[in-house]
């Protein structure tokens, strides 16, 4: 039974309220674009441009460095692999993808966190706009994204940033709340100033946290900037999605083990940063 | 003697509308009725009291007597309703946040509880964070932290982390780095709560070295009688947020001014001071694995006649008299510990009271041994420290 005797025009709504802003404030989605724009081209140019041994060379440093050296072997094997699949333009236009979607998530995200934590309305205001970021299908962003910034790598870096970027926001607040009472009326007694108390105390002590958000984001960037090549974003994304709309499903596999391996790579370097941070305390006297 | 901090009619009520509670207050309402009229916490009820220069000032009181928040106005982590706190004649209640800052840095700083160290930073920057928001340089900075961290005897932690220390080592660092700016005043925010009982009267000793090195201006927050006893030259004893009686440990336990503070003193007094925690003294240790010699040479360099055998987890195993050790040594070359550890000493709970410990020591002619439910050696009693006590109790 229908309950309501007319229809609620929400569609119609949002669609007047979003050409309204592609219209009026073009100048300002125009100006971010130009400088996501800038962003990924700066890093894409650095991921591109050296040959493929060089950066696996590096990236198996990293991974040396931070989780020891099976890793470092696994890093080299998984990243040859993707040389050997001819996926290795694609997986690096990926990448660049997902660091410049998530460098633009901390940029904007870590202050917001930091500011959510000296203000209790703009945390509870926050809060739903968070939930709705996340929940939000993944797909609905694109729509908007085109129509405000075309096609491309902008306006999908854009929908990254603005599914992938709850977590840094969140645990970040999450954060500088768990650093104890205790220990800021400490920083206080002594005298810090804001500043102060936030660089050498509270940042400081959220930062196992923050980084476990960031790792999130990372991750969250990785599954949006494969659905954003449906708005020709690019990347590893392109190779399943004619694989999808062509029924390869050979081809598909190999696309889909591209995203595995960064997700892997990505993942595990940054978790092993967390634990660094949170190991090299205890390990340092012995 | 100069009055270095003066606390006059300080209010702190929590909650949203404290003016409420404070027409109430001046209207002769207790805290109980104010809280139920209004909703609003009485924290601290008009308490006034002066503090001279050099003094050990403690302020007592249970749990929710508002002590510890008396002792957050005086350097504005609360911020008083009403009222007025002077240091050296300046009001901290209408201080700007610079002003504050300034204050803080140099003239009042803080000890705590749970020691509120910075987890991620080393012993000497833990120590050396008052200078380094003050802006001194590295060098200087540096220099005075490792002469602190001298002082409280440890010098070798400097690049240890705070979670590498023990409990009493935790709170040294806690006073070295509230000693480093050279403050005037010392809060100290039921500053040994936390530790050892054994652990905790070694720092009282040390804060009152301490305070006759430096002759700083402390006030003290405790729950603890015997500890306020101890250290202050006079104490407040607070109560719902009051102040029910300001004297020196003498008046305070000789004049009680009402039956709450009579009560406080004769609880105290019957069930902690003289019970087996209160007055053992340190026990000297040998481990399971150590062998009769070890035993034996310990002993003779202590010029103790038995010592307590733990294990590994530190808990009692029994205990070795030097007779037997010396004969065990003579006898056997290859003598071990367990042939000789004899069980037949006297064992009591720490908090056995003294008249039974009195009949325990009489049957025997080794010590007590003071141990936890979990069977740990805190401490022993041998009749040397019984007799001192009583001796202390009759004077």
């Amino acid at each position: 039974m229908d309950i309501t005797p007319f229809n609620i025009p929400l569609a119609e709504g949002v669609e007047a309220a979003v050409k309204y802003m592609s219209a009026n404030f073009s100048h300002i989605f125009d100006s971010i674009a130009s400088s996501i724009f800038f962003v990924f081209n700066l890093i894409e140019l650095l991921f591109q441009t050296p040959p493929s041994l060089i950066i696996i060379l590096i990236f198996a440093l990293l991974a040396w460095r931070l989780s020891g050296w099976r890793f470092a072997v696994f890093t080299v094997a998984a990243l040859w692999l993707l040389d050997g699949l001819e996926l290795w333009e694609h997986a690096m236009t990926t990448l660049s993808l997902v660091l410049s979607a998530v460098i633009i998530a901390i940029i904007v995200g870590l202050p917001t966190g930091i500011a959510s934590t000296r203000s209790r309305m703009l945390s509870q205001a926050l809060r739903p706009v968070l939930d709705f970021m996340q929940t939000l299908p993944a797909f609905v962003y694109l729509i908007p994204a085109i129509i405000f910034f075309g096609l491309g790598a902008v306006p999908g870096i854009m929908a990254t940033i603005i599914f992938a970027m709850p977590p840094v926001i969140r645990l970040t607040e999450l954060g500088i709340r768990q650093v104890p009472e205790e220990v800021v009326e400490a920083a206080l007694a002594f005298g810090s100033t804001p500043n102060q108390m936030l660089f050498r105390v509270q940042l400081p002590m959220a930062m196992p946290t923050i980084l476990a958000g960031i790792n999130q984001t990372i991750m969250l960037s990785l599954s949006m900037v494969v659905v954003a090549s449906m708005i020709g974003a690019g990347g590893l994304g392109d190779d399943v999605l004619r694989a999808i709309t062509q029924l390869e499903v050979g081809l598909g596999f190999e696309g889909g083990i591209g995203v595995v391996i960064l997700a892997i790579i990505l993942d595990r370097l940054t978790r092993d940063i967390v634990r660094g941070k949170a190991t090299n305390r205890n390990g340092s006297t012995t | 003697m100069a009055e270095k901090i003066i606390l006059q009619d300080l209010i702190k009520v929590f909650g949203e509308h404290p003016e409420k509670a404070i027409h109430l207050l001046n209207e002769g309402y207790s805290k109980a009725e104010i809280q139920a009229k209004t909703g609003q916490t009485v924290g601290v009820n008009k308490v006034s009291f002066s503090v001279q220069q050099g003094e050990i000032f403690v302020v007592m009181g249970l749990s929710g007597s508002g002590k510890s928040t008396v002792l957050r106005c005086i350097n504005r982590l609360i911020k008083p309703t009403d009222g007025q706190v002077l240091i050296d004649g300046e009001d901290i209640v209408a201080a700007n946040a610079k002003c504050l800052r300034e204050i803080r840095r140099k003239k009042v700083s803080m000890v705590f509880q749970r020691f509120a160290l910075f987890p991620h930073r080393t012993i000497l920057d833990n120590v050396a964070y008052g200078l380094e928001v003050q802006g001194v340089d590295k060098e200087t900075r540096y220099g005075k932290t490792r002469e602190m961290l001298e002082i409280v005897g440890l010098r070798e932690w400097a690049d240890s982390y705070p979670e590498q220390l023990s409990g009493g080592m935790q709170q040294r660092v806690g006073l070295a780095r509230a000693l480093v700016s050279d403050p005037d005043i010392l809060l100290m925010d039921e500053a040994f709560s936390a530790l050892d009982p054994l652990i905790r009267r070694e720092m009282q000793n040390e804060l009152l070295a301490l305070h006759s090195k430096f002759n700083k201006t402390i006030i003290f927050v405790t729950h603890d009688l015997d500890e306020a006893l101890k250290i202050g030259d006079r104490i407040a004893l607070m109560k719902d947020g009051a102040i029910i009686q300001i004297g020196t440990p003498e008046e305070i336990l000789t004049k009680p001014a009402d039956e709450y503070v009579a009560k406080f003193i004769e609880d105290v007094d019957m069930t902690k001071v003289l019970v087996a925690e209160g007055i053992m003294k340190k026990a000297e240790t040998i481990s399971l694995k150590d062998g009769p010699r070890v035993a034996l040479r310990r002993m003779r360099e202590l010029g103790i006649s038995s010592i307590f055998v733990l294990d590994r987890e530190r808990k009692l195993v029994g205990m070795v008299a030097a007779d037997d050790a010396w004969q065990a040594v003579n006898e056997d070359k290859r003598a071990d510990l367990s042939q000789i550890i004899r069980h037949d000493f006297p064992v009591a709970a720490p908090g056995t009271p003294l008249n039974g410990l009195i009949s325990l020591l009489a049957e025997t002619k080794f010590p007590v041994a003071v141990v936890d439910e979990q069977n740990k050696l805190s401490g022993i009693v041998v009749r040397g420290t019984l007799l001192a006590a009583l001796a202390k109790k009759g004077d």
